[in-house]
């Protein structure tokens, strides 16, 4: 696979596809200047954390420093940083939140602080693959307990007891001998003087004792101004002399400008200027696309300008895109044998000599983010020194390129994170942040960069587009001797390296070849496919088709041979065991395989809490059916029962999801909840409608009315969510991701419970209009 | 000369009257809780309320406001206490938040028409505001609460 052999730094998708490890020296040497405490992952000893994570091999690493994380103010208002962004997951309360509990600190005396990016002060920033309460869990932990642990020795100091004594509850420190007692503001002057105690000396609070995780009593930070309005998203900065601009982009990827005309746009009133973009080849991995920009007093003139402009492009290599053709290419592909990426047992003969052969081949279009914050930056650049205040998912990356594309020195640049309006991975992404660095440069004042919907949906990076082939071979008793998955689909390695095509490890580990199912014969093969847009990560990535594919197989499998179908999901995930695929160097979300292996026992569990909680095989009205599905993705295990109705004219509504989710250990599962609710409905959007297709090397949507999201008359009317109990020493997993895979098959097996019509090919559009 | 009446105070404008309300208001007077969307009427991130109704800024045009009254997200209560934000922060109501000052002026706008919507109503009334975070049930559960006395 070419990129792995690139030794060049793709920062943000190395971080995916790579375990790399960064220097400690750099580290240290960074933080030499702060005179701060650091400790990179890898360094805490097993005694320290119950388990490892893969924190330590992301750029950056880890930082467990009390001073860098957590101040306390003489009146006693403890300030936490929120180091990783927030885009609707909770995470900028829930990680300032187990700080908070580990020190003893009083919730309602808590304020967040966001961190700009700055990932050598902070650590890794990267919010995606659902990785922030799993790496963070237990270094937040950690940097509470320092805290804690300081303010406990300035309090025995001042009173000249041991420091065994005294204990710090509720915001405050207790000497209980004496009964005495000081606050944390009285507190903070002394404490900001005592030594940052070693990891291994931290004495974490026994979880029985917490007030607030694991509760979810606690709501977002940002709640109260989120309903008056106050809450500033990337669009809402305004800097005094601020420009607005929009941008026109090549309508096809890899296209240039040829020529444009701006006199018409100039004439609108409120316009000041149209100037070109810089734009970078093709593949630009997170570069401009380049284009014409119109320079306006508010975002509507800038619009007005930009439909008023004459463009001329040239579309480029890609100008002959179109998805009809791309389809039967893919599913051609599948239909012949292609790279083996797993293989155990002979598969070939297997089918060969099988009873009956179960073939599925499922396709799942392109699929846009569209966030309901489109893209939207603000850039202020003056002589050397840049500020950018973006919604972004990275904010240590978009310094970095923002360094890179103004050529500056990455210490001259400042990036504020503001609140993220959806992120569901577009703005892991940051070319708007560049663009608005680029043009505020050229202008010499600050500019806002808007995209509007239609951008985003013309331009941006894409869900891949897929076939997946799966054969399953049976045995005259109906077992399932053999197992061929075919996954063809153009990688997200292709935004970054010309030439790619074939998968990346990263997507070849969402559920192809960590199939989990107990067959002796089995083979995952990888057949070419080569990109002809910019393709992206998506909330789940490829776990959305291979999900899709395999649980939908299962239910044909149960079709067959006439049997129920969760029956035939337990049989086929097997006996509870740890599954171990013959696959070099298999990718695991970036985590150990000791803390967290494929583990079957916590799979069966799911299928089996939903379908008690969920009432698998009850009975339900005519017209109505029950499907199932369950799948493993970013190292947490989700079931999802959907009931389905479908009325005589083929519409389809969905009266009641049950999903059961073990993600061990948790911090709210009030907003784990929340993620499985809006998963359902992102899931159900995608089954439904999500297609972008492409004519001529062009996008054919355009906003909400022909790129069709779900909207309240059509949502769930009710999504229950059942939550594993952790044990004691489970690790955290994923939970913004994983419900979402689920959705679509469940969906799909339970139509066909209600129609008999069996889907393979996504969206559902108009098939169910018979 | 345009003159408006936004959230009880009297602006003027003497622009483009064909000018979008939503970008007078973010861009123009610095009212940035109307969110963008999608700019189509397409979904309700920019919902406003002209008088007692419930309008989209994006295809609004600051002359067809023009001597009339408009209510945005800041001006829905004097401390953000309006019935419809309280059930909404007791329903723990937002993932990322973007969409809902659209939602929230779409239901208060709801509840004045109709103190009691039923489950049917309230689908029907808000399916004009897209939520892509999918927090429907709570928002539904959330004008139940409003309409019942938080
Ligand atoms: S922005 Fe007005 S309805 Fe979407
Ligand atoms: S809360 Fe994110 S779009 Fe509604």
């Amino acid at each position: 696979m070419n990129f792995i052999d690139n030794p060049r730094k793709l920062r943000g998708f190395e971080k995916h596809i790579r375990v790399e490890k960064v220097s400690r020296r750099s580290i240290l040497k960074g933080l030499g200047v702060t005179g701060g405490f650091v400790l990179a992952a890898p360094v805490m000893s097993r005694q320290a954390l119950a388990y490892e994570t893969g924190a330590g091999k992301m750029p950056h690493g880890v930082v467990v420093d009390p001073r860098v994380f957590v101040s306390v103010a003489s009146d006693g208002i403890v300030t936490i940083v929120g180091h990783r962004s927030e885009m609707g997951t909770g995470v900028r309360t829930s990680l300032p939140l187990i700080v908070a509990e580990e020190m003893e600190a009083d919730w309602s005396r808590v304020k967040v602080q966001q961190a700009h990016g700055d990932e050598v002060k902070f650590g890794n920033q990267d919010t995606d693959g659902s990785r922030s309460t799993r790496h963070y869990l237990i270094p937040m932990r950690q940097i509470g307990a320092s805290a804690r642990t300081m303010l406990e020795q300035a309090a025995a100091k001042r009173w000249g007891v041991p420091a065994t004594e005294v204990k710090a509850v509720n915001h405050e420190v207790v000497h209980s001998a004496s009964g005495r007692k000081l606050g944390f503001g009285e507190l903070a002057a002394d404490a900001a003087k005592e030594s940052v105690p070693s990891i291994e000396s931290l004495k974490l609070k026994d979880p029985k004792d917490f007030r607030y995780l694991g509760k979810g009593a606690i709501g977002l930070v940002d709640l109260h101004d989120i309903t008056t309005g106050k809450a500033r998203y990337g669009a809402d900065v305004r800097l005094p002399g601020m420009k607005y601009a929009v941008i026109a982009r090549p309508p096809v990827t890899g296209g240039k400008l040829v020529k444009f005309e701006p006199e018409e746009a100039l004439k609108v009133p409120g316009v000041e200027k149209v100037m070109q973009v810089q734009g970078w080849p093709w593949p630009s991995k997170f570069q401009p696309l380049g284009g014409v920009a119109v320079i306006a007093r508010n975002t509507g003139a800038a619009i007005k300008g930009r439909d008023a402009l004459k463009l001329v492009w040239d579309d480029g290599p890609n100008g002959k895109y179109d998805s009809v053709a791309y389809r039967k290419e893919l599913e051609e592909a599948s239909r012949k044998p292609g790279l083996v990426l797993r293989k155990e047992g002979d598969a070939d003969a297997a089918l060969k000599g099988a009873d009956k052969v179960i073939v599925g081949e499922y396709y799942i279009p392109h699929l846009a983010h569209v966030s309901m914050e489109p893209p939207v930056a603000v850039a202020n650049v003056k002589g050397d020194k840049a500020e950018i205040w973006a919604p972004v998912q990275s904010p240590g990356g978009t310094r970095e390129d923002v360094a890179k594309t103004l050529g500056i020195p990455e210490g001259n640049v400042t990036v504020n994170v503001t609140l993220l309006g959806g992120g569901f991975g577009r703005k892991s992404k940051c070319d708007f942040a560049l663009e608005a660095a680029l043009l505020s440069k050229e202008l010499g004042a600050p500019v806002k960069v808007q995209w509007t919907r239609e951008d985003d949906i013309h331009n941006g990076f894409l869900h891949t587009v897929s076939v997946e082939r799966i054969e399953a071979g049976l045995d005259k008793s109906g077992k399932v001797i053999a197992w061929r998955h075919r996954s063809v689909a153009p990688s997200i390695a292709s935004t970054f390296a010309a030439g790619t095509v074939h998968q990346a490890p990263f997507e070849i580990g969402m559920g192809l070849v960590d199939m989990p199912f107990e067959i002796a014969n089995i083979s995952c093969e990888n057949p070419e496919a080569a990109a002809h847009t910019r393709i992206g990560w998506f909330r789940s990535v490829s776990n959305i088709p291979r999900a899709f594919a395999v649980q939908s197989i299962v239910g044909e499998i149960a079709q067959a041979t006439g049997r129920d179908q969760k029956d035939m999901l337990l049989e086929l995930i097997g006996s509870p065991r740890i599954v171990k695929p013959n696959v070099k160097d298999l990718w695991n979300y970036g985590e150990p395989q000791d803390s967290y292996p494929i583990d079957t026992a916590r799979l069966r569990k799911v299928v089996e809490l939903v379908a008690e909680k969920g009432e698998w095989g009850r009975k339900v009205p005519k017209g109505h059916g029950l499907g199932i599905a369950v799948h493993r993705s970013f190292v947490s295990y989700i079931a999802t029962i959907v009931e389905v109705a479908v009325d005589d004219k083929g519409k389809l509504t969905v009266p009641r999801v049950d999903t059961a989710i073990d993600c061990g250990a948790y911090v709210n599962p009030e907003r784990i909840a929340s993620q499985i609710e809006g998963a359902a409905i992102m899931g159900l959007s995608l089954a439904k409608y999500g297609e972008i297709t492409f004519k001529d090397g062009k996008v054919q949507q355009k906003n909400f009315d022909d790129f069709q999201v779900v909207r309240m008359d059509d949502s769930p009317v009710v999504t229950n969510v059942y939550i594993v109990p952790p044990g004691p020493d489970t690790p955290p997993s994923g939970v913004g991701e994983p419900g979402v895979p689920p959705f679509a098959p469940a969906l799909i097996n339970a139509i066909f419970a209600a129609t008999g019509k069996r889907i393979r090919s996504l969206p559902i559009g108009k098939q169910l209009e018979a | 000369m345009i003159k408006v009446k936004i959230n009880g105070q009297e602006q003027s404008w003497d622009g483009d009257p064909d000018l979008p309300l939503l970008w007078f208001l973010r861009d123009e007077a610095g009212l940035t809780g109307t969110k963008y969307g999608c700019g189509q009427a397409l979904c309700g991130a920019c919902t406003v309320i002209v008088d007692k109704e419930a309008v989209r800024a994006c295809i609004t045009s600051v002359n067809d406001v023009a001597g009339r009254e408009v209510t945005t997200i800041e001006g829905l209560h004097p401390n953000g206490d309006h019935p419809v934000q309280k059930a909404w922060r007791q329903v723990n109501v937002p993932q990322c938040g973007f969409c809902q000052a659209g939602q929230i002026m779409q239901a208060a706008a709801l509840l004045m028409d109709n103190p009691k919507p039923s489950h049917d109503q309230i689908r029907e009334a808000m399916s004009g505001n897209i939520c892509r975070c999918g927090c429907y049930q709570r928002i539904e559960n959330a004008i139940h609460l409003a309409s019942t006395g938080v």
